[in-house]
């Protein structure tokens, strides 16, 4: 099967791990993956006022490569999931931003777009479409032993009547998944809580407050690992990880390392 | 050769400010077949009445056109008065010109045209109305009321005493329902079972009154007055005329980790058991989910230590049909499933518990005898947070999908949590977060704010955003926001309560759908008339008590449970009932036995019957064909508008007179 993918800026440089590693797993698990031409940054967050029609182009313009290409748009960055998937339903459900949005397309040539691309997350491609029953019959190197505990973050699950990817008050997506790799899913509290996000440039002290619980209920839980799909929430826990000694990773480096593609196929693609 | 007069009235200023009364009775003069016109002050009363019946006689009036308002206002008074000199009421038409048209309209000109248009409408209709006869059926006097809750109970008592037979059907092993789960009652706070369980007592030992306990509902035909009720009367396996429930057998089975319902599930029960000690009737069953010998075969103890041999392994469920005048729906409520909250950890944590299982929680007769500890260590806490509106009041666009009601009771009952708590163990830290705190009623404000002044329990308007079981501490972290001081608050509790939202019980909407009596999108039964005819469903012969209806406390819900019998009391005390000849009838000549009219109808009147017609050319022909019950059917057209061949047609608002008035209208 082959996805169109929309990578998202962070994924190109501080996030690189999360980019590599997804596209070597799925690779080794016979996922075509095209990455879309010219893809443009997702603007990093939702745009809430109705009227902000702009910045939700650069969303509209991947999702209406992967309706024309008849191709599932694949995203892995928590962030540009949200961002994408909520602009998608917008031009599925409201009538306002699709018409105008659609104004902006004709502009460019394009046929109206409303909403028909479907967009999925990494997450749900191993899933849904692979399976975690195949995925488990393809993991080389079984994480046995290891205490992971998923973080969720809240742009992965939320708003969850758009997000639809599983319940945003107590998923098991990421727990079921670090199951199938061999390993000990921890369930802990503050996992799909907020880790502060872009408030750490304004006052750096509530990210920390907020990595500090998220990382003590993690560990007291009995973790000895946290891992993420997001760059930020990656950023702001890592930062105070330290002292708890909890390690952070992207899950797609657990995944890589399970699958046995990590170092050699990571690095060629 | 009709004669028609035209009676136009003033409604003292409301309709003549706007509507030129006297150009309309002029106008009616010139109207074909209109005999006779006036306009008077006040045409509903006695002497605007006696003005109609003298002209009638005067006249010699065939029809009447009273030009008034809505016939949802006074159309029963005025055929009420043309009846008494012997006229056919249907005779009379009345064309609404006050809330239809001078309510309606500023100028003068204008509303007096309008009122001109609808008076010659009426008088065109009233050109076709033929006399009609309501026919009559008798009453079956003996009432059905399904739920032995305390709005079943009440209901059932007020017309056993009335000197009518009634029956409960109950779906549990005892009646009693809900109320006889609570601890103490707001807001003078006595004790539940001290005020219902001789209520119970007093129902099983009424005369007149039957209980079908562990039983339900399966099916309902007929209609007002003439109801016949399936009850299924699910397997005991426990001999009810035999049982004294000494509860023998109850001690001796040894299947004994059955959750407990009656307790919340906080403890467990055995396989055989009696709900609680003051069940009526008290009556022993088995649980066929859990008992060793109905699953395995082995076992049989209860049969061994039953010393009036009541066992019955081999038991099956019964049907029983009887025959019913009315019928009182009072399934009452269940609480929401929680699970769903999982940002509350209901599911991760038992000291996360719903305001029932709390109350089991206090009971003298719950499972720690009242003794309020925490269900993980049996410690007492010492910091409880109580949460409201969980699952109530929630917006469309909630990603919960709650209920956007007010469940009503929940502000109270928290209240009286709140102070009792205070009452076993004053050191204790309460917590109340709110979004409003809505206590009116008598007395109830009082008690809410002797809970805040005089038992400082602290109440925080705002919202609790996370519950997280701490397993260093044994606490719940409770994250929360103080929305008047704009707050972030951390609290360490030892407890935390969920006042989760009420809904109608599961039951309720399939019983709707045997009844076809009309419910909401939140499955509350819809009344009648939301001001006028509370405790009637639109369905005549179905009555409504208690929650079923809407959310309501237990003095609402006794108050509604008395209204609904005196509704029943009201139809049972008649030998029969006169019906409303503005029924749909078919022509079944006309009928093409395409089933349509039978689809719409909610009332389900209208059943489908193969007949045996003789053709002309003398064969004979079998035949599908409508045809209309009149006692059920309630006249709304629905059928009349589906039909496609024109076989179905409304007395009284034929489609000849409607197309009458629209040509009056339009033409």
């Amino acid at each position: 099967m082959v996805y169109s993918y929309f990578p998202g800026c962070t994924l190109k440089n501080k996030a690189k791990e999360l980019d590599l590693c997804g596209r070597a797993a799925l690779k080794a698990l016979g996922i075509s993956l095209e990455e879309i031409p010219e893809w443009q940054c997702c603007g990093g967050v939702y745009p809430l006022s109705h009227d902000e029609i702009a910045i939700r182009l650069s969303s509209i313009r991947a999702l209406r490569y992967a309706k024309q290409h008849e191709q599932p748009l694949l995203t892995m960055c928590s962030a540009c999931h949200n961002v994408i998937k909520q602009v998608n339903h917008d031009m599925a459900s409201d009538e306002y931003i699709r018409t105008r949005a659609n104004a902006y397309m004709a502009q460019e040539g394009y046929e109206p777009y409303a909403g028909e691309a479907r967009v999925v997350h990494l997450l749900e491609l191993l899933r849904d479409d692979v399976g975690y029953d195949k995925l488990k019959e393809a993991v080389r190197k079984p994480l046995t032993g290891r205490k992971i505990g998923a973080y969720y973050g809240c742009l992965l699950l939320r708003p969850s009547n758009v997000m639809e990817m599983d319940n945003a008050e107590n998923p098991t997506i990421m727990e079921d998944l670090i199951r199938a790799l061999g390993a000990e899913a921890v369930v802990y509290a503050q996992r799909n809580e907020c880790c502060g996000g872009y408030l750490t440039l304004e006052d750096p002290q509530i990210p920390k407050q907020r990595a500090e619980v998220i990382l003590r209920n993690a560990k007291a839980s009995g973790a000895g690992m946290i891992v993420t799909a997001c760059p930020l929430c990656f950023y702001n826990l890592k930062r105070h990880a330290a002292e708890s000694g909890v390690e952070i990773r992207y899950l797609t480096e657990i995944l890589a390392e399970a699958l046995d593609v990590r170092g050699s196929e990571a690095e060629e693609v | 050769m009709q004669k028609i007069g035209v009676f136009v009235c003033w409604c003292g200023t409301n309709i003549a400010s706007t509507v030129d009364v006297k150009a309309v009775a002029e106008a009616a003069k010139s109207v074909p077949g209109v005999v006779f016109s006036t306009d008077y002050q006040y045409m509903c009363s006695e002497a605007g009445q006696n003005l109609i019946k003298d002209s009638v006689l005067t006249y010699g009036l065939t029809h009447v056109v009273v030009c008034s308002c809505s016939p949802r206002m006074h159309e029963a008074t005025f055929r009420k008065a043309v009846a008494s000199i012997g006229m056919n009421p249907y005779m009379l038409e009345v064309a609404n010109i006050r809330e239809q048209c001078s309510w309606v309209h500023k100028d003068k000109e204008v509303g007096t045209e309008k009122a001109i248009a609808l008076m010659k409408a009426a008088v065109a209709k009233a050109m076709l109305n033929t006399p009609l006869t309501a026919g009559s059926t008798p009453v079956t006097k003996r009432a059905l009321v399904i739920g032995g809750g305390i709005a079943g109970m009440q209901t059932a008592l007020d017309i056993a005493d009335a000197g009518f037979q009634v029956d409960i059907v109950e779906t549990k092993p005892t009646i009693g329902g809900k109320m006889a789960q609570l601890d103490k009652t707001f807001p003078t706070l006595d004790c539940s079972s001290c005020i219902v369980t001789p209520k119970m007592v007093e129902v099983g030992q009424h005369p007149n009154i039957t209980i079908y306990a562990y039983s339900e509902v399966t099916e309902v035909k007929g209609f007002v007055g003439q109801f016949t009720v399936t009850i299924k009367r699910k397997a005991r396996y426990v001999d009810e005329s035999k049982c004294t429930g000494c509860g023998a057998c109850i001690e001796k089975c040894p299947m004994k980790k059955v959750p407990d319902e009656w307790n919340m599930n906080l403890n467990n029960r055995k396989a055989i058991y009696i709900p609680f000690a003051q069940a009526v009737p008290k009556i022993a069953t088995i649980d066929p989910a859990y008992c060793l010998k109905l699953n395995t075969g082995k076992c049989g103890v209860c049969s061994k230590v039953c010393g009036t041999n009541a066992i019955n392994y081999e038991a099956k469920d019964e049907y029983l049909e009887v025959g019913y005048g009315a019928i009182v729906a009072a399934t009452g409520y269940e609480m929401i499933d929680v699970s769903k909250y999982d940002e509350y950890a209901y599911s991760n944590s038992p000291d996360v518990v719903t305001a029932l299982e709390y109350e089991r929680l206090m009971s003298a007769a719950g499972p720690t005898g009242g003794h309020l500890v925490r269900p993980s260590d049996g410690k007492e806490p010492k910091t409880i947070v109580f949460i409201q509106c969980v699952g109530s009041r929630e917006t469309e666009d909630s990603c919960h999908g709650g209920k956007p009601y007010c469940s009503k009771v929940c502000c109270m009952y928290t209240a009286k949590h709140a102070i009792l708590t205070k009452d076993h163990y004053p050191d204790t830290d309460i917590y109340v977060f709110y979004i409003d705190v809505r206590t009116p009623g008598k007395l109830f404000d009082e008690f809410y704010r002797r809970a805040v002044e005089q038992y400082n329990v602290h109440y925080i308007k705002g919202a609790v955003g996370k519950v997280t079981p701490n397993a260093e501490t044994g606490k719940l972290d409770v994250q929360a926001a103080d929305l008047l001081l704009m707050e972030q608050l951390q609290i360490e509790a030892d407890m935390v309560v969920l006042a989760a939202a009420l809904e109608p019980h599961r039951s309720a909407r399939p019983l709707a759908t045997m009844l076809t009596a009309p419910m909401d999108t939140n499955d509350f039964f819809t009344e009648a008339h939301a001001k006028l005819r509370p405790v009637e469903s639109a369905t005549a012969g179905i009555y409504l008590s208690g929650f079923c209806q809407g959310p309501k406390d237990i003095p609402e819900t006794v108050s509604q449970a008395g209204a609904a019998a005196a509704k029943v009391i009201g139809l049972l005390s008649k030998n029969e009932l006169v019906g409303n000849p503005c029924v749909a009838h078919s022509d079944e000549w006309m009928c093409n036995g395409c089933s349509q009219c039978e689809n719409v109808c909610p009332y389900g009147a209208i059943t489908y019957e193969e007949k045996e017609f003789r053709m002309p050319d003398r064969t004979t022909k079998i035949r599908r064909v409508a045809s209309v019950n009149p006692a059920v059917c309630q006249g709304c057209g629905a059928c009349t508008v589906t039909c496609p061949s024109g076989a179905m047609d409304l007395r009284g608002f034929t489609n000849q007179e409607i197309m009458a008035e629209v040509d009056a209208l339009c033409l």
